[in-house]
């Protein structure tokens, strides 16, 4: 059997392991085998990856099994590599490696870690099957698997009744995307009778023209389904709340490989997409509604897991961006890059809270530089990379998803201008996030904690630097599509580019350093006083994430749950009930004339024989 | 000696009957369910004895003998249980023995 299908099955086998025996395990050996087992899938996908560049048709498949027949159409077990797939397939698992040795020397003094360690390889294998699935019913079975995942690791201390209100709310918000995304999945199926992802794209294009009613729906509801996972305008509420789970998994999950998810989809479903232009623009400008809305609720957190949150939903929003103006490649590009610097964010801002002794309050940081200058080197590069400086990764991304948009037809000047804003809020936000908490003097005086006291620094430090590594010179890796997108759309160059569109995209980070450098100089000078966000009405509206969460609560949390009050005895259920009540009353009737009475039972069995006697008679 | 139609004969039985069986079931005291039985019982015997003179059969003279032995036999069990009832409960009423629940 090919290569290709054990790359899941790694991490599988370690996820029984793991899940069986449970505590029984040691640390040594819990940590050895979930990182081996995504080694070995690592080390299996560049081979594979390999392989593929030498294959001539640029696509590599290998089919399991049957897994049940449609009709006509064959549902198989079978696995799809090109080259969209392999570069995903090499971020699900090197960067999931690096943040599995980091996750293990996080978590090694939790006393659940082998549980821990458990799902996050069963999260790895969901999301292998997502991105190799050749049928659209493999990716769905991913697709959940990794929803799965997500809620049982942000809930995973899940004695804190917070932790599992934000699970909970993770699940059912994208659970709402993915309803609508299964709607467009019958729907496809009906009208082209086939789910295999290759043979969709194929026939749809074949099949209608571009502008028909049936793909317009279908690539909207596809969009629902990939809005809701990658937490864009408007199922985006439920990323801030996921933060309540361990930083490993912020950065596995919801910063590089989960939430783009729905960036995938969109990217392999193109063939569906483009025959929507007005879905395209859709994409886009949800993508830029989200990274604008985004950048302004991260200016005003004070959690340090919460901005970068909100800055992964703003990042999205550029993937998002580049695919509604048909940039497929910048996009997914994006996806790559970001996945690592923002991975090397979280995994670095995990070193720092654990440092403080779980402080993720950014008002009590401070003063960092001097007193983690490691970590802190490690986040400046990061944020170098977010805020897209050149020469980073960030910036090859970025400048091509930017300069992509003015003349696409799907997008257009006032995107660009949107994204403008948004590159300027990205890099506002990092040197708020920067300033606070690095710079100055210390404002809450607690003892950093020695990291390496107690957790192995070669698995703390070394995989921080490795990501560090690709966040700098991920932008140089050459990624080849034009094997996977065609690059239709290509209807009129419609606006001529200024000449200015290039410096300005360029310029717009170092504007927003210098206005936040005096901007912020109180945060940036802290001499240890106490600081304070005022409260402001911008400051609550941006820090509430522009009232989101208080809309939908007015708007559907209220009013569902006063309908199931109003119908607190289901209706449904007293019909059926009916039944046992038609079942008790006969019950009563007859325990009730066995009442031991002597005389009771003459009369019954007096009167039962003239009752006789009088049927037989008549 | 007029003979005697059966048609009185069995409604005379009928009416004994229905008058033991109604004592049976409204008197509370055992004794006289006692003897509300014992009227039951001679009144399937007038029932006997009358259909055996209509045909002129010995066999309802001897079914009556059976009976009689019978009721004789009942009684004696019966006062019996009653003396013990009357022993334990200091009463003859029959629902005060109503302790089985169904």
């Amino acid at each position: 059997m090919s290569l290709l299908a054990w790359i899941p099955f790694y991490p599988l086998v370690s996820f029984l392991f793991l899940i069986i025996l449970g505590k029984r395990l040691s640390w040594r050996l819990a940590s050895a085998l979930s990182i081996g087992a995504i080694a070995l899938s690592a080390i299996s996908s560049a081979l594979m990856i390999n392989q593929l560049s030498a294959a001539d048709s640029g696509i590599i498949s290998v089919k399991l099994w049957s897994w049940f027949s449609l009709g006509s159409a064959e549902v198989n077990f079978s696995f799809y590599l090109d080259s969209l797939s392999a570069v995903m397939i090499s971020v699900v698992s090197g960067v999931g490696l690096l943040i599995h040795a980091y996750a293990a020397a996080y978590m090694k003094n939790d006393e659940n870690f082998s549980r821990f360690m458990a799902y996050m390889n069963l999260f790895i294998v969901a999301m292998l099957i997502l991105v190799l699935a050749d049928n659209l019913v493999l990716l769905y079975l991913g697709w959940e698997g990794v929803g799965l995942c997500s809620f049982l690791l942000i809930g995973f201390w899940y004695q804190e009744k917070e932790n599992v209100l934000a699970a909970r709310k993770a699940f059912i918000v994208t659970r709402v995307g993915d309803t609508a995304m299964a709607i467009g999945l019958f729907l496809l199926f009906k009208s082209l009778g086939e789910l295999n992802i290759a043979a969709v794209n194929e026939s749809a294009g074949a099949l209608w023209q571009i502008g028909d009613e049936l793909p317009y729906w279908i690539a909207l509801l596809l969009l629902g389904g990939a809005v809701g996972k990658s937490a864009q305008l408007p199922l985006q509420t439920w990323l801030p709340d996921a933060m309540a789970g361990p930083t490993p998994v912020s950065a596995l999950i919801h910063a590089a490989t989960m939430v783009t998810a729905g960036v995938y989809l969109i990217a392999r479903m193109q063939g569906v997409f483009l025959l929507s232009p007005e879905v395209m623009s859709y994409v886009a400008r949800v993508g830029a509604l989200t990274l604008l809305l985004a950048g302004f609720a991260a200016l005003a957190q004070t959690d340090i897991k919460r901005v970068l949150a909100y800055s992964t939903m703003s990042q999205i929003g550029y993937m998002m961006l580049a695919l509604g103006a048909g940039a497929w490649s910048a996009g997914v590009f994006h996806l790559m890059t970001h996945a690592f610097f923002k991975a090397l964010l979280f995994l670095t801002a995990g070193s720092v809270i654990l440092a403080l002794h779980h402080q993720q309050n950014l008002l009590k940081m401070g003063g960092l530089l001097k007193k983690l200058p490691v970590e802190s080197g490690l986040f400046i590069v990061g944020l170098l990379c977010l805020m897209a400086l050149p020469g980073t990764s960030g910036f090859f991304s970025k400048e091509a998803i930017i300069a992509a948009l003015w003349s696409s037809p799907t997008a257009g000047p006032i995107l660009w201008w949107g994204a403008i804003l948004g590159a300027l809020l990205t890099s506002i936000y990092s040197c708020r996030l920067f300033f606070l908490g690095f710079l100055g003097a210390s404002r809450e005086h607690n003892k950093v904690h020695d990291l390496h006291h107690d957790q192995p620094s070669v698995l703390l430090r070394w995989p921080l630097f490795l990501l560090a590594l690709l966040s700098l010179f991920g932008g140089l890796i050459s990624l080849d599509f034009s094997g996977v997108f065609s690059s239709a759309l290509s209807l009129d160059m419609a606006a001529d580019e200024p000449a200015w569109l290039h410096p300005l995209a360029i310029a717009t980070p170092f504007i927003g350093i210098a206005f936040s450098w005096c901007f912020f100089k109180n945060y940036r000078d802290n001499k240890g006083a106490a600081l304070e966000v005022k409260d402001t009405a911008f400051n609550r509206f941006c820090g509430d994430g522009l009232g989101f969460d208080w809309l939908y609560r007015y708007l559907l949390v209220r009013p569902y749950c006063l309908l199931a009050n109003i119908n607190r005895r289901d209706i449904v259920d007293q019909l059926i009930m009916l039944n046992g009540w038609y079942v008790r009353l006969w019950h009563d009737a007859l325990s009730a004339s066995q009442n031991g009475s002597l005389r009771w039972y003459a009369a019954g069995i007096g009167l039962a024989i003239v009752f006789l006697a009088g049927v037989i008679t008549l | 000696m007029t003979a005697i139609p059966l048609n009185h004969v069995l409604m005379l039985a009928c009416i004994l009957f229905a008058i033991g069986f109604i004592g049976v079931i409204s008197r509370k005291n055992t004794l006289f369910i006692l003897m509300s039985l014992e009227i039951m019982l001679n009144a399937v015997g007038v029932a006997f004895i009358g259909a055996g003179s209509v045909w002129q059969q010995a066999d309802g003279q001897i079914m009556f003998i059976l009976i009689l032995s019978l009721a004789a036999a009942e009684v004696a069990i019966g006062l019996a249980l009653l003396l013990r009832m009357q022993r334990r409960y200091q009463s003859l009423d029959i629902d005060k023995l109503s302790e089985l629940r169904g």
